[in-house]
């Protein structure tokens, strides 16, 4: 039984997940879910879910798939709420394509924002402590 | 934070016609403001980021080739470029900015294992 | 040691190529996505250069996914996302090749 409770706790990994692909677009978007979600049932942490690149619009509120489809935002807004991730959107690569917070929004003069409930804008400063702090860090791209 | 963790950013894509030479800089730059030590590796068509004078003016762009030269700044000087990728594309080293390393598949397996977390863009 | 995941088809050959000639010994080879069809049989003489010390794993989800399951050569051990997760953890850094 010690044996056990001290191999468990060995294992314990932390990790960061680096989202480089586009919701619908590339399979790897849905990967990177798949191993979060994996990771997490089995008693790992993720420090952070960093989203880069096309991976930005993953944080859109106003993905709107087929009823059959999966809404690829929503999974992680659930995994966030039932495992408090942190998930991150890099606010350089967000802003130019158009994923913005209400703040965002308000510096440029925009008409609305979408930036989905549980996920945050952030900069390229958050992906490096991610990187020092973890114990593996996993890159999903297209 | 206990010892700094060695990053090394492999780029494989041509600049300009994708995101993924810019994201890189960005990442490598940010790194470097971190001071998290960061080496990068050129491979296929990345080392073409290494070549030629750039002007992308023309196609609405920044240019890499400037913030390229500005890596030393942020001590990112150790630079790597695939020997294979550049026999493929039938380049020398000497065609390149940046003065990178030759590097053989031993030696990239060699960086592989000498760097703590390896990022691919 | 490093666990490589590979999501690019067989017809992309410098990612591929480049990906194969990165194994070291006793590293370990994850084929995703659409990675997975370098494990069929027409594709053995890719791999022949490995050391023998290289494991070589396919996503069983992506396999069944593209109807392949049954197709691809026994040197490919399938796992489940878990055992992704159990691999990276298993090998101390994770290289993706895309």
């Amino acid at each position: 039984m010690g044996f056990f409770l001290w191999q468990n706790s060995w294992l314990q990994m932390i990790f960061t997940l680096i989202v480089q692909a586009a919701p619908y677009s590339h399979q790897s978007a849905d990967t990177a879910y798949r191993f979060a979600k994996s990771l997490l049932d089995q008693g790992h942490s993720l420090h952070r879910v960093f989203f880069y690149a096309d991976g930005v619009h993953t944080g859109s509120a106003l993905a709107s798939p087929p009823q059959d489809e999966p809404n690829i935002p929503e999974r992680w807004q659930q995994l966030a709420q039932d495992h408090q991730l942190d998930l991150v959107v890099c606010i350089a690569a967000a802003v130019r394509r158009g994923v913005l917070d209400a703040n965002e929004s308000g510096r440029y003069s925009k008409p609305g924002h979408n930036l989905a409930d549980g996920f945050e804008l952030s900069g390229l400063g958050q992906l490096v402590e991610a990187i020092a702090v973890s114990d593996r860090t996993l890159t999903f791209g297209a | 934070m206990s010892a700094k963790k060695k990053v090394l950013i492999i780029n494989r894509r041509a600049p300009y016609g994708r995101s993924n030479a810019r994201d890189s800089l960005d990442v490598a730059l940010t790194c470097g403001v971190f001071e998290l030590p960061v080496s990068l590796l050129f491979a296929d068509d990345g080392v073409y980021q290494l070549l030629g004078e750039h002007d992308a003016q023309g196609i609405g762009q920044k240019n890499l080739s400037a913030t390229m030269a500005a890596l030393p700044m942020y001590d990112i000087d150790q630079l790597y470029v695939c020997e294979q990728s550049l026999k493929t594309q039938g380049l020398e080293t000497s065609d390149l900015a940046n003065a990178p390393t030759a590097v053989d598949q031993d030696a990239i397996q060699q960086l592989i294992k000498e760097h703590d977390v390896v990022l691919t863009f | 040691m490093a666990l490589h995941t590979l999501n690019r088809a067989p017809a992309d050959q410098s990612c591929v190529t480049r990906c194969l000639n990165a194994l070291a010994d006793n590293d370990a080879l994850l084929l995703i996505e659409d990675g997975v069809y370098a494990a069929l049989p027409g594709h053995q003489a890719l791999f022949a250069a490995l050391p023998d010390s290289v494991s070589l794993y396919v996503l069983q989800p992506d396999l069944q996914a593209r109807g392949i399951s049954e197709k691809v050569r026994d040197v490919f051990t399938p796992i489940d996302d878990a055992g992704f997760v159990q691999l990276a953890c298993d090998q101390d850094k994770v290289v993706s090749w895309f």
